[in-house]
């Protein structure tokens, strides 16, 4: 239970007190170093938004335990940057964005917004989360059916507002401004209309104006795609990357689909049972993938050219984590032999890879490191890990 | 994997370019449309185990009858795999419905279905009742509302079976359950489980088992993996594929993605505004689309590791016409990147388009070019 998770994070305190090794990328990247140095924390872009040690950490859903929905998670969001997100269904992506928007309280961790924690005091709340806003998935059930566009737009203000009703004496010009920039234009045709009057891709534009139009630094995308038609997707995914360009508006994206990665993202965290397993930026994770779970995500897309790697099973419950790496049940590399053969099979199913840094390119897998590292990867240090019940 | 052909594909090409015209030309007949028509009578097989000629579906609505499905032509070989694709609104899933006739009562359906050569709007309830899931059975999206929560699955799955042979006994029954749930990949002790106790994927599954249950003749999955993790989604593409390919089914896959639609079909049909609007051999219909809406859709997910897609989302201008308010001539030319004055006249008709395709764009010389 609870206790259980605080040594498990004491553990991980402790860890990240070495440097990660052998994830470690010693081979140079030609392309993409420079983008990469960019996006270390200490160079001149300090992150708009960033997590520590990130812990939450729920009551299982049957029986006794905790359900460990972030179990340890470093991630930064340069300004100006967007930042995919990936994982399935149960992971803990949603939950990871909710601690981010200050939705949730974390369990253990730190949610930094411009290098400061986050306070968890009312007040300070509602200011943090005017500079973060959270854009849903499923226009159709985010915005209240009987609302007209313009309350749903100007609801943020009023409640941002200081006094309930017509804090902001410009509202009407914030409300339009927000739907325009949304690509609802003239936004005057739309102040009247109700969701049902409007088209899939229309209110999935009136939820992202609803969130703009508190002038957010960072916005926070729950799959804002996943429920949209495919011809309506593009244009939503090149509104964000438009959004970034004129406002310099930072994003976190959280979505299942690589492809959206690839079209908007520049880095990418591929999460699995609550921990980040492999970041680094798009064209490394994608066109070079070195976790085996992101080869397997990467090779079951349509049209990959290559052959799937359909895994087998579902991802486990977050209650039960496996022990040694959470990956390891469904692993490829373990099930065919491959990390018994580079001599890591018994790490694999006994030590827990340390969690990611939030910058540069790292792969938490035993094997990935003898893998992909050219030069002799150091020895690892094994770190005790609390054996799951 | 597109590439190869499915044994059966020349006859069904053959078969479906020729069951093309069965859209009604709307004026004058061009040489181009004539050609198909030539193919005609070249070949008439009986032996499809889907055919639509000429269907149109209207609903009825307080404003007046509004056009779902406006004049689709498939055919669908033993054997076959057809993929339709479109976006919501397009009435692929109003399609799929009115195959088993499973429409609502405001539908007015117009055309003919033949299931295995015979009309199923001519059947009777008893023989429509004995065709369903016997003959063809469907897989729906979201199979967390198509299954009764409050009955175990393994009972879910055994009525069809027991419904279609009164010869089966509940023991029998529940051993050919025990088999199917195999056949899908699940523990036959998942039997006793109730809906709410099985993962979507496992649902799914369960659906995938009801839909075999009585080994039908066709499978018509509309959006099977909607909604369904990318791994859960290959996992159950992968079985489908493999089931069909074992006992011979004919499937009809229905979704948004093409890709995938390509990936797991001999033959794909693009559909749009209630029409076919493109149609040919999967692999040459998603890599060089000749109707600009086919190479949109083709478009909209990226290939990863496709320098031009970086950081470069395609989408289209727009959204879907609204069935009770279709534009004038060519419904897609609102949205469209080509479109001319000649595209606002008239909808243009589905005619040749070389590769065994046929494809509904009078303008596709310029989408050639242009691309």
């Amino acid at each position: 239970m609870s206790a259980e998770v605080e040594t498990e994070m004491e553990g991980t305190d402790e860890a990240r007190a070495h440097t990660m090794t052998s994830g470690e990328d010693p081979a140079p990247v030609p392309e993409d170093s420079a983008e990469a140095l960019a996006a270390v924390p200490e160079s001149a872009a300090a992150p708009v938004l960033s997590v520590r040690d990130l812990f939450v950490t729920f009551r299982a859903r049957h029986g006794r335990g905790r359900a460990r929905a972030v179990d340890g998670v470093d991630l930064d969001i340069a300004p100006g940057e967007i930042v995919a997100l990936v994982g399935e269904s149960g992971c803990g992506k949603s939950t990871l964005a909710r601690a981010l928007t200050g939705l949730v309280v974390p369990t253990a961790g730190r949610v930094l917004h411009n290098g400061a924690p986050v306070s968890y005091k009312s007040r300070a709340l509602k200011a943090y989360r005017r500079g973060v806003q959270l854009v849903l998935q499923d226009p159709a059930g985010a915005l209240n059916p009987r609302r007209t566009v313009y309350e749903a737009v100007a609801e943020g203000l009023r409640i941002h507002g200081k006094s309930a009703l017509g804090a902001f004496p410009d509202e009407k010009a914030k409300v339009a401004d927000a739907l325009s920039r949304a690509g609802l234009r003239p936004p005057e045709r739309f102040f009247g209309l109700h969701p049902h009057q409007l088209s899939g891709g229309q209110r999935q534009r009136v939820v992202i104006a609803g969130a703009l139009v508190l002038d957010p630094q960072v916005l926070v995308a729950d799959e804002p795609v996943a429920s949209l038609d495919a011809s309506v997707r593009g244009e939503i995914l090149k509104l964000m990357l438009d959004l970034r360009a004129g406002a310099g508006l930072s994003a976190l994206v959280v979505t299942h689909d690589l492809g959206l990665a690839w079209n908007i993202a520049d880095r990418v965290a591929v999460m699995y049972l609550g921990r980040i397993v492999e970041t680094g930026t798009v064209e490394e994770v994608l066109t070079a993938p070195r976790h085996p779970y992101t080869r397997a995500l990467l090779s079951v897309v349509a049209e990959s050219g290559e052959e799937p790697v359909i895994l087998t099973g579902e991802t486990p419950d977050s209650a039960a984590i496996p022990t040694g790496c959470r990956f390891h049940p469904r692993c490829p590399l373990v099930a065919s032999g491959e990390a018994e053969r580079l001599g890591v099979a018994q790490q694999c199913r006994s030590v827990d890879p340390k969690p990611l840094p939030s910058a540069g390119r790292h792969a938490a897998c035993h094997a990935a490191a003898l893998l992909n590292a050219p030069p002799p990867p150091q020895p690892k240090e094994p770190d005790e890990t609390p054996p799951q019940a | 994997m597109t590439e190869t052909d499915h044994s059966g594909a020349v006859e069904s090409e053959a078969a479906l370019t020729e069951a093309v015209p069965a859209e009604a030309p709307p004026t004058d007949v061009t040489p181009a449309e004539a050609a198909p028509a030539d193919a005609r009578p070249a070949e008439a097989p009986p032996t499809d185990v889907l055919r639509l000629e000429n269907l149109h579906v209207s609903y009825q609505t307080a404003a007046g009858p509004v056009p779902a499905v406006r004049g689709v032509g498939l055919a669908l070989p033993a054997g076959g795999r057809l993929g339709l694709a479109g976006e919501s609104g397009c009435g692929k899933s109003t399609l799929a419905a009115a195959i088993l006739r499973l429409l609502p009562k405001s539908a007015r359906v117009e055309g003919s279905i033949l299931l295995g050569g015979e009309d199923v709007q001519a059947m009777s309830w008893g023989r429509l009742r004995a065709v369903r899931w016997a003959e063809a059975s469907i897989v729906f999206q979201g199979a967390m509302h198509s299954l009764n929560p409050v009955r175990r699955v393994g009972d879910q799955i055994a009525e069809p079976i027991l419904l279609h042979d009164k010869k089966v006994g509940r023991a029998a029954a529940d051993r050919r359950v025990a088999t199917l749930l195999d056949q899908v990949g699940l523990v036959a002790a998942r039997a006793s489980a109730y809906p709410h106790e099985l993962s979507g994927g496992q649902r799914q599954r369960v659906m995938i088992a009801m839909a075999l249950a009585c080994e039908p003749r066709l499978i018509v999955a509309d959006e099977p993996t909607t909604a369904l993790d990318v791994m859960i989604q290959a996992q159950i593409l992968r079985l489908i594929g493999e089931l069909v390919a074992e006992h011979g089914i004919s499937l009809l896959m229905i979704s948004h993605d093409l890709a995938v639609l390509a990936e797991h079909c001999d033959r794909l049909a693009v559909m749009y505004a209630g029409r076919i609007v493109e149609q040919g051999p999967a692999g040459r219909v998603f890599a060089d689309a000749r109707h600009p809406y086919g190479r949109a859709l083709a478009d909209a997910f990226p290939r990863i590791g496709d320098a031009a897609s970086r950081r470069g989302p395609r989408g289209l201008p727009g959204d879907p016409p609204d069935p009770a308010r279709l534009p004038q001539g060519c419904t897609f030319a609102p949205r469209c990147p080509i479109a001319a004055d000649e595209c606002r006249t008239a909808e243009p008709p589905l005619v040749a388009a070389g590769d065994g395709r046929t494809a509904a764009c009078v303008r596709m010389d310029v989408l050639r070019e242009a691309s």
